[in-house]
């Protein structure tokens, strides 16, 4: 296919791979960050502190 | 086909004195469903190994085909004499935690193995001459050396990882392990996994990749082993009675997925014929050599990294008895480290013929894991605030926060040896090694240890180690033989590159290879001194997991402790 030669490809590869993934990345720390999820980091800091060591589930 | 049926519900008391409504279950004779499908299986496998095993006339591959055969015929006579037993039925109303407990001595026992191979390893490397038995191959320091590395970051550390991760992902989301005997499945099947790739090491069948060296039927063995691991990690997730997953279930699961994508792309190849036990790799050149290094980076990044801020993030918290110090700066470490690390391996290539913006790839990146790096750190060791006064009283806390510490020391030592000009000198040379260890032993060995001191009293239902003395000694005897090793390395490493990089003013080389291995002699022996005491230290844990394990469950006075209590209250 005229066009699609290794430089157009290595281009796309690094310059969309740089974006695709400081995207994702800025989501994931902005999903992380966000304020509703603070009742919940909270309660969940609090699982391995439960009396766990018992057999049942 | 004979299986269990839910049929209805009946109240029930468990060991605690609670009643609550079980589902009942139609007893029915015979085997349930996945232990059917489990005999069918290995009958087949054991079946295939019999015919491999007769039309080879590879003896390499004759003799995997002999290991996978016994090990067929032992499974299928444990299945039997199992389920003529009925040992197979288990109760859903309770944590899966003998596949645990066989983890944790797994873990002890290769530890055991994997170290002191490593130290026969370095007495060959300190004594070359006296150690060296040219009649007999398998000796050679060329086979031991994979058989220590595999041996301590599979066998021991892979086993440490595949228990931790059981009783995790059980307590954090409060459901059983999920798939009934697949758990089992699992640590036999990579106890198998582990017999094949070491009797292979030491019979030369290697295909010559770092961390990677079993052959494509061992690595075959391997996929499926994991593939069941992934499927009951991820089957435990799926029936959590939590809403949300804890974090450490979030680094274990991005060491199983990470593993698994790691281990085939880095393993495709081409068998020389299907009874023989070598390969012809996918890749070949510069592509195989950064295949090779983005496995061998990533196998430290998700095997030795991921793996055990899983353990991390659930041991420290419970041990100290505080929630980790921010949970949200976890979720950060969690994504920017998996982000990031991915994306390092090239830093092992610099200075060859891989192209220059790769290698600048790989050294930015490693770089950049300064950061989610020692944000872990940081968030590890706060978690003590409040409870400093336990790094006093308790040596299972203070051989955590000294891993922590290893942790943060490593993860500052790889990027700064990353940058093209510090790689330069440290490249090819022990201060590699030494960087390596103070990794293996100092972060995975110690995080490891005090997993295992916790989980040992929980899973036989004592009050505690038997031994807090022995648990003393363990740690300081450990952490001397750390120290010794890697100044030892550094000293040694630095050494060595700067007299290969030496000119005499003609231009040659000024020193020969051999001097510089001979310059390295007293280095060589302070290492072999560290390592034994570092072997020393898990010896000492055997043995009070032994006890522990052995003393009656309600036999406190049995308990030996460090005498001396601190009387001052902490300054908290």
């Amino acid at each position: 296919m005229s066009g699609l030669d290794y430089d157009t490809v290595a281009r796309f590869a690094q310059q969309g791979g740089t974006l695709y993934f400081g995207v994702m990345f800025v989501a994931g720390v902005v999903w992380a960050l966000l304020p509703r999820h603070r009742e919940a980091y909270r309660r969940l800091a609090q699982l391995p502190l439960e009396k766990d060591e018992a057999d049942d589930v | 086909m004979p299986e269990v049926a839910i049929t209805g519900t009946e109240a029930v008391t468990n060991s605690r004195g609670d009643v609550r409504n079980m589902p009942t279950q139609s007893r029915t004779a015979g085997a349930p469903g996945d232990v059917t499908w489990l005999f069918l299986s290995v009958g087949l496998l054991t079946l295939l190994a019999l015919l491999g095993t007769g039309m080879t006339e590879d003896p390499a591959f004759r003799l995997q085909g002999a290991i996978l055969l016994a090990a067929g015929v032992a499974s299928l006579a444990a299945l039997t004499i199992g389920i003529g037993n009925d040992r197979f039925r288990s109760d859903p109303s309770r944590y899966a935690d003998g596949v645990i407990r066989a983890g944790v001595i797994a873990t002890v026992f290769w530890g055991l193995v994997g170290m002191l191979v490593g130290v026969i390893a370095a007495a060959q490397l300190a004594w070359p001459n006296q150690l060296y038995f040219p009649e007999h191959g398998w000796t050679n320091f060329g086979r031991i050396r994979p058989l220590h590395t595999s041996g301590v970051i599979f066998a021991f550390l892979g086993n440490a990882l595949i228990a931790t991760s059981f009783w995790v992902v059980q307590r954090t989301c409060k459901a059983r392990l999920f798939g009934g005997v697949l758990p089992w499945f699992v640590f036999w099947g990579y106890q198998l996994f582990i017999v094949l790739a070491a009797v292979g090491y030491l019979a030369g069948i290697t295909q010559s990749r770092e961390y990677a060296e079993p052959e494509w039927l061992t690595d075959l063995w391997l996929t499926v082993v994991w593939v069941a691991y992934l499927l009951v990690f991820l089957g435990t997730i799926w029936k959590r009675k939590e809403p949300h997953i804890y974090v450490a279930n979030w680094f274990y699961l991005a060491f199983i997925v990470t593993i698994a994508i790691l281990h085939i792309v880095n393993n495709l190849a081409i068998p020389v014929g299907l009874t023989e036990a070598r390969s012809y790799s996918a890749f070949a050149g510069v592509q195989d050599a950064l295949t090779q290094w983005w496995y061998g980076h990533n196998a430290v990044g998700f095997w030795l990294t991921t793996g055990f801020l899983g353990i991390m993030y659930y041991f420290v918290p419970k041990r100290a008895e505080r929630p980790v110090y921010s949970y949200r700066l976890s979720i950060v470490h969690f994504w920017s480290l998996i982000f990031i690390y991915i994306w390092a391996g090239p830093h092992h290539l610099h200075y060859t013929a891989l192209p220059q913006w790769a290698q600048t790839l790989g050294m930015t990146f490693s770089v950049m894991l300064w950061m989610p790096s020692w944000g872990g750190m940081i968030n590890g060791l706060m978690t003590l605030s409040g409870a400093w006064d336990k790094l006093r009283t308790d040596p299972v806390i203070r051989m955590m926060v000294v891993a922590i510490a290893f942790y943060g020391m490593a993860t500052f030592e790889g990027p700064l040896m990353s940058i093209r000009t510090v790689n330069a000198l440290s490249h090819y040379t022990d201060w590699t090694v030494g960087h390596v260890h103070s990794g293996a032993l100092g972060w995975n060995g110690l995080i490891t240890f005090g997993a295992i001191y916790c989980l040992v009293p929980w899973l036989w239902k004592k009050p505690e180690m038997y031994s807090k003395a022995a648990i003393e000694w363990h740690f300081w005897i450990a952490t001397t033989g750390i120290v010794l090793y890697i100044t030892s390395m550094w000293v040694s490493g630095i050494m060595e590159g700067l007299m290969w990089r030496e000119y005499t003013p003609d231009g040659f080389l000024a020193n020969s290879f051999i001097e510089t291995v001979s310059a390295k002699h007293i280095q060589n022996v302070i290492r072999v001194l560290g390592g034994l005491m570092f072997f020393s230290g898990t010896a000492i844990m055997a043995w009070n997991v032994w006890k522990t394990i052995r003393m009656a469950a309600t036999d406190t006075k049995t308990v030996l402790s460090s005498t001396i209590e601190p009387q001052l209250l902490p300054a908290e």
